[in-house]
């Protein structure tokens, strides 16, 4: 018997190694003179705004493989690059998010950035929160695409008119005016039932709780005893008060339908990302207009953003070295960050630019970013991974969706927050 | 052909001798590497330090702890105990009732037979997209009774925390039920028809008949049609992604959904290694004893 097997195991080596050699022919896909960039920029407003990276590109005379993996909000574009990297072929270039780039970095598999930075003064003109990200152990190991602020509500303003509403300040008069919207027959909030979403209006209802020094303890320094406290039982009460204007099919819907429910007339506000303004100016419109966008009642002088980073692979080739640079630079550049964030919905990451070639909301939207970025209110987003690594960022996810979509007490639900938190970063 | 010179006769029969060998050593070897190979690389995983990317320090059983002590593991786990049963039992019962009913000699038997077996073509991705709109509040079933006129109809389990899981029960056994009857279908056909009429003139009543000789007379079917069922069960994967994606919240999760959101979603692969040895675990402890009893039987 085990000689058997023993010769079945020599007979069998031998398509192995021709199953190993054929891989090794795989290995040469970037052309010389390319770039290869991993990205799930894929849709509308986004595809245009990595188009005019492309475009500069080009007019440097460098080439443009891109690699779209679409879906999953980049968990699938994720899962390439793991299996790019582990089997020793990286991409030039790849669009990550939030603590994947220091991931990369602690891996030691990231091309420094610290030339490009200093010449282009990226210390100076980068908030410090984004240099967080870009920056590992002292060196820019990624390029910041834009800040992108999660604390906005989109209103539908003919609706606003039709109620005699006016723009709400407090959080009290928030919700009185989802009420009122409530009476008249409409939904009061467009709510999409997803983990991500119920996190994003949750970080909302906690920052405009307990405000800027409480969203940073709790969320950002996971201080357990921030997590489990009275103001956060006070913030899963306001949030509870909040799901009262939801819709009954909310669960599982997409963002952007939700956005839709608001350009159509059915509901009054949602509260999402500034992404969400791309979806009014493709149905053709006008902020300040047709719709209102306002920072969040109770967290109008903080902004909690997420930021898309670009960060390069360690290659040998001299050539992709000086093309990665070239690439980091057009990055950083202020030309480009403004044409980038007025195709992307964003404003520029870089707080030494002119807004005026934005958009009414990007403007003020900019504006803010800018003084939250001098008093220290710029914040990273828990929902979008900013505040806290991936395995706490989806531990809160569950507390959060559970409390939706259950009769979950406050007090339970934070008391299970800081369990959760506790056994994810542990 | 012509005949090969005696002198190669040998070269002939050695030829004969590794044939069958060679042809088939590309698949024992690639199945040898990447199934049994990688069941031990993921064993291994499970008792690394494994984050985003495979880390091979070793940390005992510190990602078995966190593990059993997940809140979404409990859930999944609640969840897979509930449908699996659910799965099971339903499909077995109505799949024996149906060819039953079917095996009465009854007109257009071939024509129903395909009806009922037709959801098993369907992939589980479509199914449970069908199933999902369907069920949906806004879109399906609840929106069409009230377009009605029937305003009071109410079915909006697929968006209560609580219910959704039947759901998913529902759609399965909508599938599987067609091809457990097609097998009891089998069965029934395969039971020798003298003891049916030896009970008849004796006078037994028909259900006499079904619960005496026929039914204790399926079990080899039951026992393939629990164990082909309860492997689908503890896979499945799929139907609940395009159903209910896992939600509402977490309300849906199962092993199979854990393990992947913990290894693509949640950079924590040690967890998602160790959820996966535990679910090739209950999967073997089902088999094994299965297959063991199976392939011993010829020969006894």
């Amino acid at each position: 018997m085990t000689t058997t097997l023993n010769k079945c195991l020599v007979a069998g080596a031998v398509p192995l190694a021709m199953l190993l050699s054929a891989s090794a022919f795989a290995q040469q896909s970037a052309t010389e003179g390319d770039v290869e960039v991993l990205n799930w920029w894929t849709s509308g407003g986004e595809a245009k705004a990595l188009g005019a990276l492309k475009d500069q590109l080009a007019e440097d005379g460098i080439g443009w493989q891109n690699m779209p993996v679409a879906g999953g909000a980049g968990t699938n574009a994720m899962a390439v690059l793991r299996s790019r990297i582990t089997s020793n072929n990286p991409p030039t270039a790849a669009q990550v998010l939030g603590y994947d780039a220091q991931d990369w970095a602690d891996r030691d598999s990231l091309s420094s950035l610290d030339d490009v930075a200093e010449a282009g003064n990226w210390g100076e003109v980068f908030p410090q929160p984004i240099q967080r990200f870009a920056k590992s152990d002292g060196h820019w190991i990624a390029a910041p695409f834009e800040i992108h602020s999660t604390n906005w509500v989109w209103a539908n303003t003919s609706m606003m008119d039709e109620l005699g509403l006016e723009q709400p300040e407090t959080w009290d008069d928030f919700i009185a005016s989802m009420k009122t919207a409530q009476d008249a027959g409409h939904t009061g909030l467009a709510y999409g039932g997803q983990p991500w979403q119920d996190a994003t209006v949750f970080e909302n209802v906690v920052l405009a709780t307990g405000g800027a020094d409480f969203y940073r303890q709790a969320m950002i320094d996971l201080d357990p005893e921030a997590l489990d406290s009275d103001t956060m039982t006070e913030s899963f009460d306001r949030f509870r008060e909040l799901l009262q204007y939801k819709d009954d099919n909310s669960p599982g819907r997409d963002w952007n339908l939700a956005t839709a429910m608001v350009i159509n007339g059915d509901a009054l506000y949602q509260i999402m990302g500034d992404w969400a303004k791309g979806e009014f100016l493709n149905a053709g419109l006008e902020p300040e207009q047709d719709f209102m966008c306002f920072r969040t009642p109770g967290t109008q002088e903080a902004v909690t953003f997420n930021s898309d980073l670009m960060i390069m692979f360690k290659n040998d080739d001299e050539q992709q070295q000086s093309m990665q640079n070239t690439m980091a630079e057009i990055i950083g550049s202020p030309e480009f960050q403004v044409t980038f964030s007025q195709f992307k919905g964003s404003v520029p990451a870089r707080t030494d630019l002119s807004a005026d070639e934005l958009d009414a909301c990007a403007k003020r939207g900019y504006e803010q970013a800018k003084a939250a970025a001098d008093s220290d209110t710029l914040m990273g987003s828990m929902a979008h991974g900013y505040a806290a690594p991936a395995s706490v960022k989806n531990a809160v996810f569950d507390i959060v969706s559970s409390f939706v979509n259950s009769d979950m007490p406050s007090d339970v639900a934070a008391e299970q927050l800081a369990m959760a938190v506790q056994g994810a970063s542990s | 052909m012509s005949k090969p010179p005696s002198s190669r006769g040998g070269a002939r029969e050695r030829l004969q001798h590794w044939l069958p060998r060679l042809v088939l050593s590309p698949s024992f070897v690639l199945v040898l590497f990447f199934v049994y190979g990688f069941i031990l690389w993921t064993t291994y995983i499970s008792f690394s330090g494994s984050g985003m990317m495979p880390d091979y320090t070793w940390v005992g059983t510190r990602q078995w702890s966190r593990l059993w002590s997940s809140w979404t593991w409990g859930i999944a786990l609640h969840n897979i105990w509930v449908f699996g049963l659910l799965y099971i039992v339903t499909c077995t019962v109505l799949g024996l009732l149906l060819a039953i009913l079917l095996d009465q000699r009854i007109r257009a038997e071939g024509t129903l037979r395909t009806i009922y077996l037709y959801p098993m073509a369907l992939s589980f991705i479509v199914t449970g997209t069908a199933w999902q709109w369907f069920l949906n509040p806004g879109l399906g079933l609840e929106r069409t009774m009230h377009s009605l006129g029937w305003e009071s109809f109410s079915f909006n389990w697929l968006i209560d925390a609580n219910m959704a899981i039947y759901t998913v029960v529902i759609a399965a056994v909508w599938q599987a039920t067609g091809f457990i009857m097609a097998m009891f279908l089998a069965g029934l056909r395969g039971i020798d028809g003298e003891m049916i009429k030896a009970a008849q003139i004796d006078g037994a009543p028909t259900w006499k008949i079904y619960g005496r000789i026929i039914i204790p007379q399926l079990r080899p079917v039951f026992l393939s049609a629990i164990v082909v069922l309860a492997h689908l069960a503890i896979k499945s994967f799929d139907l609940i992604v395009a159903m209910t994606g896992g939600g509402p919240g977490n309300a849906t999760a199962v092993p199979a959904t854990f393990m992947y959101s913990y290894a693509f979603s949640r950079n924590e692969m040690g967890i998602a290694a160790a959820s996966a040895v535990f679910m090739l675990a209950v999967i073997a402890a089902l088999i094994i004893p299965y297959l063991y009893s199976e392939l011993r039987e010829p020969r006894s």
